[in-house]
């Protein structure tokens, strides 16, 4: 398309960037605010962080729910790898129109239904069999990699349709095997892929408070939980000092994945280039 | 595992190799396969049967707090215990009727507005400099990737009587008494609209960004207007974007428990929040999984029309 932007598409950009930012940049000022009531400035102050240094409860969540984070991560990008490969490149296989239903609906699924869904699970599986003996980290982070999965399986996808299947028919017509083009080729290439799955995996169970507060069990607090917990009761400004830690530090961690992914990106495109000129 | 299948496959001939090579690809697809095939018939398929028994079960006081579909006691057959009455309750009572019809009023509203407002945004993304384009696609994702609570909490300090906003506009002049912005449907709107419009804005940038320029040249050419272009060509070719992104907004909302919960401070009805109460404050297990039920069939239809409209997206790209 042309790079013509008309003075209106200018303004609702702009007028777009200041609704998405403005909320966030306030809250960020506001946790440096003395005054102990939110709203009221009392000059500038990190107390707020001092005393959310000092609560164990806080440490606690945030060792659960990191804990929970990084184990759901990693088997939400195995798991979510695995079904994005038999989506895009196995043709068609007995159960794909079921599976590809399952793989999809977990994305706009309502959190109730399935924190619900899932709570009575393992309601039922500990009557049937005896486990899950008691709620906590093992059900949240089986509840987390379900709807994770969800998620790398489309970055995955729209990768393994975006990269093409030149380099892979390039080895297979020169004599590797099909395991070892998986190994040596398709998997190195979706390794970007994966990494930007993993990490949006580990901030979507790090964010998840309802289906979490559904599958928990006596001390499951997670730190959405714990949060949540606080704020039901009205603004509180050392919330809004854990809340600019949080955004600053996921911020941080998407710049660099999006730096990584665009090095990447590079280097691919030009084995894409060799390889089509050989 | 490969090498030594491999080496061994020498000794045979060609049509032998072949075979094993075959034999062996479709041992490791189907790994591929069933895995994740499994986790899901497990852990996503299962529990909504499971969800659908327990709402045909009767209120118990005990644990867990419901009666069991199968009577053993008699010995022999079980029989077979199904009740409707969940289901009869929830349609004679009429706060429930009310709440799902006010939840897709809800929703509906927010998903129109977020197309308001997302579009033009996602039209001037798409026409920006490369640069540009890449520096606002970043900032259109980072707040999906920052917390939705706290995204939420954020506009309690905006709305709130003693809030940001109305501190500003008593400061200004324009009022004298703070305007009530929080705990009412105003403050569920625009928190719908603030924390859902990336999903309205990502599919349709998506869908913008293939639109091929020159029919809109070639119509100028032809001597159409700015705005007939704009009805009769660009807005049918972006309708799979304007799809795909409505159905991401209005699909969640429908079922939605924290904004109404801390923006519409209860005084907003709203299905996922009365689902949460009934199930946590009234231990009602059958009754929420009733609730859960009817609200699952009311958004099978945008949920399946969602997905063909993926796999049409997928098979496009492949």
């Amino acid at each position: 398309m042309y790079n013509k932007r008309s003075k209106f598409l200018t303004f609702m950009v702009t007028a777009g960037m200041v609704f998405f930012y403005v909320p966030i940049i306030l809250l960020i000022i506001y946790s440096f605010n003395y005054s102990k009531l939110v709203p009221v400035w009392g000059g500038w102050s990190t107390r707020w962080y001092d005393v959310l240094f000092q609560s164990e409860a806080l440490w606690n969540a945030v060792s659960l729910s990191l804990r929970i984070a990084i184990v759901n991560a990693t088997f939400a990008t195995i798991l979510g790898t695995l079904a994005g490969l038999a989506m895009v490149r196995f043709g068609r296989f007995r159960g794909r129109t079921l599976f590809g239903g399952m793989l999809v609906a977990p994305l706009v699924m309502p959190e109730v239904i399935t924190g619900l869904s899932l709570l009575l699970l393992f309601i039922t599986l500990k009557q049937l069999i005896g486990w899950p003996s008691e709620r906590g980290f093992t059900t949240i982070t089986i509840a987390h990699i379900t709807f994770s999965l969800a998620y790398v399986a489309v970055i995955i996808q729209a990768r393994l349709a975006g990269m093409g299947q030149t380099l892979e028919e390039a080895a297979l017509d020169l004599g590797a095997k099909p395991f070892r083009v998986l190994i040596d080729i398709t998997l190195p290439r979706l390794a970007p892929g994966m990494a930007a799955g993993w990490l949006l995996a580990f901030t979507l169970s790090l964010d998840d408070l309802v289906i979490s507060r559904f599958v928990t069990g006596p001390g499951g607090n997670t730190l959405p939980i714990l949060i949540y917990s606080r704020i039901k009761t009205g603004l509180k400004p050392d919330i809004n000092a854990l809340a600019t830690i949080m955004i600053l530090f996921v911020a941080a961690c998407v710049a660099i994945a999006a730096l990584i992914m665009f090095r990447q990106h590079k280097k691919t495109m030009q084995d894409e280039l060799i390889a089509n000129q050989s | 595992m490969s090498q030594s299948t491999a080496n061994t496959s020498h000794i045979g001939s060609q049509g032998l190799l072949a075979r094993l090579l075959r034999k062996m690809q479709s041992k490791w697809r189907t790994i591929v396969i069933v895995i994740p095939f499994i986790w899901l018939l497990l852990f996503f398929l299962a529990p909504f049967f499971i969800v659908g028994k327990i709402s045909l079960a009767e209120l118990k006081i005990a644990s867990p707090p419901f009666t069991e579909m199968f009577d053993w006691k008699d010995g022999g057959f079980p029989k077979i215990r199904l009740v409707f009455d969940n289901y009869l309750y929830l349609w004679e009572d009429s706060l429930y009727f009310r709440t799902y019809l006010n939840s897709l009023k809800i929703s509906i509203i927010s998903t129109f507005i977020c197309l308001l407002i997302g579009y033009p945004i996602a039209y001037g993304i798409v026409r920006s400099g490369p640069i540009t384009k890449q520096l606002l696609l970043f900032a259109v994702i980072l707040p999906f990737w920052t917390s939705f609570l706290l995204r939420v909490y954020a506009w309690m300090g905006l709305l709130a009587d003693q809030g940001t906003i109305n501190n500003l506009l008593i400061w200004i002049g324009l009022i004298d008494e703070p305007i009530r912005m929080l705990y009412n449907e105003f403050a569920v709107y625009v928190g719908i609209v603030y924390t859902y419009m990336p999903f309205m804005i990502l599919p349709l940038y998506a869908n913008m960004e293939k639109l091929d320029g020159t029919l809109n040249e070639a119509a100028a050419d032809l001597g159409s207007k700015p705005t007939n272009t704009f009805f009769n060509v660009t807005l049918p070719l972006t309708m799979p974007g304007i799809i795909a992104g409505s159905l991401l907004v209005f699909i969640p909302a429908t079922g939605e428990y924290v904004i109404p919960d801390l923006l519409g401070g209860g005084n907003v009805l709203m299905i996922g929040r009365l689902l949460f109460n009934e199930f946590s404050a009234n231990t009602d297990w059958p009754l929420a999984s009733a609730v859960a039920v009817v609200l699952l069939i009311l958004l099978v239809l945008p949920m399946t029309i969602y997905q063909y409209y993926q796999g049409k997206a997928t098979e496009a790209e492949a």
